[in-house]
């Protein structure tokens, strides 16, 4: 079974999908449904035939396929997974069937197509899921750029306040840093031998000077994705404008693609440079985690809220790592897992509250509990979930992150911490404000507040509580995979060891 | 005195442009004896199958490397691919000149010297069918391009220049509406051509200077002269440099490179739109072709001389091209700028001065063509009452109301703009890389930043015609006739099979991309 072509076949079927959705007739909207969501589920168990045909303690890059495709540039449809990508295509393959039940009726109520913006959603899975199975530069390259305009289709056409803006800010911040990158990727070919076979290019001498311009320019790229601040502006536009379902995806996956990025490709390819800008990129990620906790903290827009706390979250992620060590940069891929959960299921049930009450403002909400006691209750959950509270999945990376940090890098660990305290605030507020206490007036005259649950959403929120709670007290299936990808790049592509936890060997810590 | 020798021909070798250049001859003759009813299918008809024959000659011929008629005229791989290149590109833009059924009557005033604004001109605009000079004058510019592009001295490259340029000229006032801004813009790229032109002569005529006082054997304006003397000169450089300077811009006013682009807007603008495609698409293949031939064969040696200021001129083409797009309001001016902004990342290829720079200009310029076609197509269809709908504002919704065209237009926006899976991206990445590996790296950076910039006006549209709901005045979309259809086609899918599957272009310019004579 495991010479079965997973990656390619994982990559193009969602396409497939897509296309023959989009092109149903637009009168024929329940069926382009049933269709995306049954060929969703196909990918989703397609996705755990892969990691049940992945061997975690095997070869470092597996799965691997490759096909000729401009033998003139050096360019191959080379696909391989590591661990680190493997949890990511589990991550995609799990939200996008969740996302499409979730988004139901998104589509129904607006004047444009319903089975374009399913087949976008499976035409959006195709590209996320080639761009984590790349291993080729060239190909991650396409999927990078190509994943782009479905996003922007679906949050300009189908998003709400402000979308058009909200939909070219994003398109525009994405292609200045694919740009940047594209320079850095001819770059990069032209340097490194004229190949785009990432193994081979791990290999390539660089200079200094070379190497550090290289690496600034997919390091810009990826932290426009990931958001990094001050690159983090586009994130809260779209994400407040976009459907929630998108928002999910994209918040929950999309700009994991930056992260990933800069594990799979900053620190393999440039490792020297990336130990040279690491103090930098770390400093950038500690402002990231103040500063968005404390903008989330004065949000009065839910959606927008919820991106903020991501930005705040993927400074923890950025944290982690460049603190190269093995705890840490696991806690950051199990970071990258366990938000995409948490945060994808806040932006569901938030897109459930706003669905209800037709505003995403936090002052429209109040007392939400007395009308939808099980909503508030899934708000709340998901709430704890994304503040790490131990027990749900995220504490398990938070903590793994802080101590991995900790042993090499006492301040910044601690200045982190204070995160942790400011996500409690926001996130505590935000529920506060709008489930609890007495019950704002204007709410019990909305007619959709009346509804609780139906059981379509409670299929929705039910698997991604059960896995949150699942990995929050048994992690294990999911680090077993991710340890070796990340120790495979801490210690040969980087050459850093973790110092040894034990009190005989301090000096060696202290080195 | 010795006898004059005759120089050989190598007819079969020549035989695409003489096929075209005897049938733009037959053209005339069709127009002076067929009653006028019959003349548009016959011109029509008549023109594409000379194409076809001319571009079968030059498959036929593609294994030729030869120099003939004594040296002025050389056929070799970059000639023939860029011949080719020409011809099919010459051939889509005369589906979308003999289209008649989008307006009635086509495109082209059926009397070009009616008064303007005349109750006559309003009859003819309404009811009459078309010139069909527009069918011999197309077969004249494209013998013109294919004469340019395997010109081997400076004398040929001249006489090609004019033979293609005056058409142009002539073809840009045949507008049907608007007249008067299409007799403007055809006075203005005439006036402009012709000081483009007088450059030219200026600065062949100081080369010859120079051939003369650097060899021994008198002087010349063939290519293998010109680069000998380059070569081994002990002369004063100044009238080589100013020369070369002076041919630079005739050449450059061709490509439209900045700061020699200011008629491309309105010319672009005032033209009748497939006029409009058939300059963008073959003019510039033609125009970079005998760039690249003056600049890789003839003045290779002073390759030093010349870089650092075709760089600027570069760097400031991309910059004017983008910044300008972003301001327009008018599609076809948009796509003016963009095609500023795209001749610069051309010269980027070729100023790789390598044979991956040579190869990659050529792939550049044959997609870049095919899209800009397509693009121009649409453009064509977008209409209300007084016909075309070229301002901005009235595109608004278009995605709603004909959802089809609006998709193959963005396709074509999003391959301007460089996104993957187009033939934009290839054919950027194809420059891009040549010029990085040449060690030209401030081009890229600066292609890259002004491909940022660029970005923004395309993405505009797609804006516009999307995201934003149908007004009032949104103008319907015409069904397209057969030939506009069959024009899209070809050009949409070639961006896209370009984007996927660029090998076998690639190869061919790469197994093309030697010249004669280096």
């Amino acid at each position: 079974m495991s010479d079965f072509p997973f990656l390619s076949v994982l990559t193009v079927a969602p396409l497939v999908g897509g296309l023959l959705v989009a092109f149903l007739p637009a009168s024929r909207g329940e069926l382009a449904k049933r269709v995306a969501f049954g060929w969703s589920l196909a990918v989703l168990a397609l996705a755990i035939a892969m990691w049940v045909a992945f061997d975690a303690g095997g070869d470092r890059l597996q799965l691997r396929e490759s096909y000729s495709w401009i033998p003139a540039w050096g360019v191959n449809f080379t696909f391989a997974a590591d661990g680190i990508a493997l949890v990511m295509l589990m991550l995609i393959a799990l939200l996008v069937p969740v996302v499409i039940l979730a988004s139901w009726h998104d589509a129904d109520n607006l004047k444009r197509s319903v089975p374009v913006y399913f087949g976008l959603l499976l035409f959006l899975e195709s590209t996320m899921i080639g761009v984590f199975a790349a291993a080729d530069v060239f190909l991650f390259y396409v999927f990078f750029e190509v994943m782009l305009v479905p996003m922007y289709f679906l949050i300009g056409s189908y998003g709400g306040h402000q979308r058009q803006y909200a939909a070219v800010k994003f398109f525009l911040y994405s292609l200045v840093g694919g740009l940047f990158m594209l320079a850095a990727v001819i770059g990069l070919w032209a340097l490194g031998g004229k190949t785009f076979d990432w193994e081979a290019l791990t290999q390539a001498d660089l200079s200094t000077g070379a190497e550090r311009w290289l690496f600034l320019g997919f390091f810009l790229a990826f932290a426009i994705k990931a958001p990094f601040f001050p690159f983090h502006t586009w994130l809260p536009d779209a994400g407040g404008a976009a459907p929630a379902g998108a928002a999910a995806l994209l918040v929950g996956v999309l700009d994991k693609v930056g992260t990933f990025g800069i594990l799979r490709y900053c620190l393999p390819l440039f490792p020297d440079a990336s130990k040279w800008f690491a103090p930098w990129a770390i400093a950038l990620a500690l402002i990231g985690i103040i500063y968005a906790a404390l903008l989330a903290v004065g949000q009065n827009d839910l959606k927008r809220l919820v991106s903020y706390t991501s930005i705040a979250h993927f400074g923890f992620i950025g944290v982690g790592i460049f603190a190269f060590t093995t705890q840490a940069g696991t806690g950051a891929v199990l970071y990258m897992v366990n938000h995409g959960l948490a945060t994808g299921l806040l932006f569901l049930v938030v897109g459930m509250l706003v669905a209800r009450r037709g505003s995403a403002l936090i002052s429209d909400f109040g007392g939400a509990s007395k009308l939808v006691p099980v909503l508030a209750g899934v708000l709340f959950f998901a709430g704890l979930a994304s503040l790490a509270l131990p027990g749900t999945a995220p504490f398990v990376s938070e903590f793994l992150v802080l101590i991995g940090t900790y042993t090499v890098n006492k301040p910044v660990a601690i200045v982190a911490t204070a995160g942790i305290i400011l996500a409690a605030a926001y996130v505590l507020w935000m529920v506060q404000r709008t489930t609890q206490g007495t019950l704002n007036p204007a709410l019990s005259g909305v007619e959709g507040m009346r509804r609780d649950l139906s059981v379509r959403e409670r299929v929705v929120v039910a698997p991604l509580i059960a896995l949150l709670l699942l990995l929050g007290f048994y992690p294990k299936p999911v680090t077993d995979v991710i340890n070796p990808a990340v120790q495979a790049t801490m210690e040969q592509d980087l050459g850093r060891h973790d110092p040894a936890p034990t009190v005989g060997t301090v000096q060696e810590a202290h080195r | 005195m010795t006898d004059l020798k005759l120089p050989t021909l190598d007819y079969a070798a020549l035989a695409p442009i003489l096929i075209l250049f005897g049938a733009s001859l037959l053209g005339v003759l069709v127009e002076a004896f067929l009653p006028r009813a019959r003349r548009h299918p016959v011109q029509l008809v008549l023109s594409l199958l000379a194409v076809v024959a001319a571009l079968v000659m030059v498959v036929l011929n593609a294994d030729n490397r030869l120099v003939t008629a004594a040296t002025a005229i050389a056929i070799d791989g970059p000639a023939l691919f860029l011949q080719g290149a020409i011809l099919v590109l010459a051939g889509i833009s005369l589906l979308l000149i003999g289209e008649r059924a989008v307006q009635r009557g086509g495109a082209f005033v059926a009397h070009a010297a009616v008064t303007v604004g005349s109750p006559e001109d309003a009859r003819q605009a309404e009811k009459e069918g078309g010139l069909t000079e527009v069918y011999p004058l197309t077969l004249f510019a494209v013998s013109g391009m294919l004469l340019f592009v395997a010109a081997n001295d400076l004398l040929t490259m001249f006489i090609a220049l004019e033979a293609f340029s005056l058409p142009l000229y002539l073809l840009c006032a045949l507008a049907r509406r608007r007249r008067l801004l299409s007799q403007e813009a055809a006075l203005k790229y005439f006036l402009l051509g012709s000081y483009a032109s007088a450059f030219f002569l200026f600065g062949m005529a100081l080369v010859y200077g120079f051939t003369v006082g650097a060899g021994d054997q008198g002087g010349g304006v063939d290519f293998l002269t010109i680069r000998d003397a380059v070569g081994n000169s002990s002369a004063s450089s100044i009238l080589l440099l100013a020369g070369l300077a002076l041919l630079a811009i005739g050449l450059l006013f061709k490509i439209a490179a900045a700061p020699f682009h200011v008629w491309t807007p309105d010319v672009y603008q005032g033209a009748p739109t497939p006029i409009t495609g058939f300059m963008a698409a073959c003019t510039k293949v033609a125009a970079f072709g005998g760039l690249l031939r003056v600049l890789y064969v003839a003045f290779f040696g002073a390759s030093w001389d010349f870089k650092p200021v075709l760089g600027v001129v570069a760097v400031l083409t991309m910059l004017v091209g983008a910044v300008l797009a972003v301001t327009q309001t008018d599609i076809k001016r948009l796509l003016a700028y963009s095609s500023v902004a795209n001749a610069g990342y051309l010269l980027v290829g070729v100023l790789a001065l390598s044979r991956d720079g040579l190869s990659s200009t050529m792939f550049y310029l044959v997609a870049y063509g095919f899209s800009v076609l397509a693009a121009f197509g649409v453009v064509t269809l977008v209409r209300d009452a007084d016909g075309e709908a070229t301002h901005l504002s009235r595109w608004a919704g278009l995605g709603r109301r004909s959802p089809l065209y609006a998709g193959l237009f963005t396709f074509v926006l999003l391959a301007f703009a460089g996104i993957p899976l187009t033939s934009g991206f290839t054919s950027k990445f194809a420059v891009f890389g040549a010029a990085l590996d040449a060690g030209q790296s401030y081009l890229v950076i600066a292609g890259v930043l002004t491909s940022m910039i660029l970005a923004f006006p395309y993405l505009r549209v797609v804006v516009m015609m999307w995201l934003s709901e149908p007004g009032e005045s949104t103008p319907s979309v015409s069904l397209p006739g057969g030939l506009t259809a069959a024009a899209l086609m070809i050009g949409v899918a070639a961006t896209l099979v370009l984007g996927v599957v660029p090998t076998p272009l690639l190869d061919l310019a790469n197994g093309a991309a030697e010249f004669v004579g280096r």
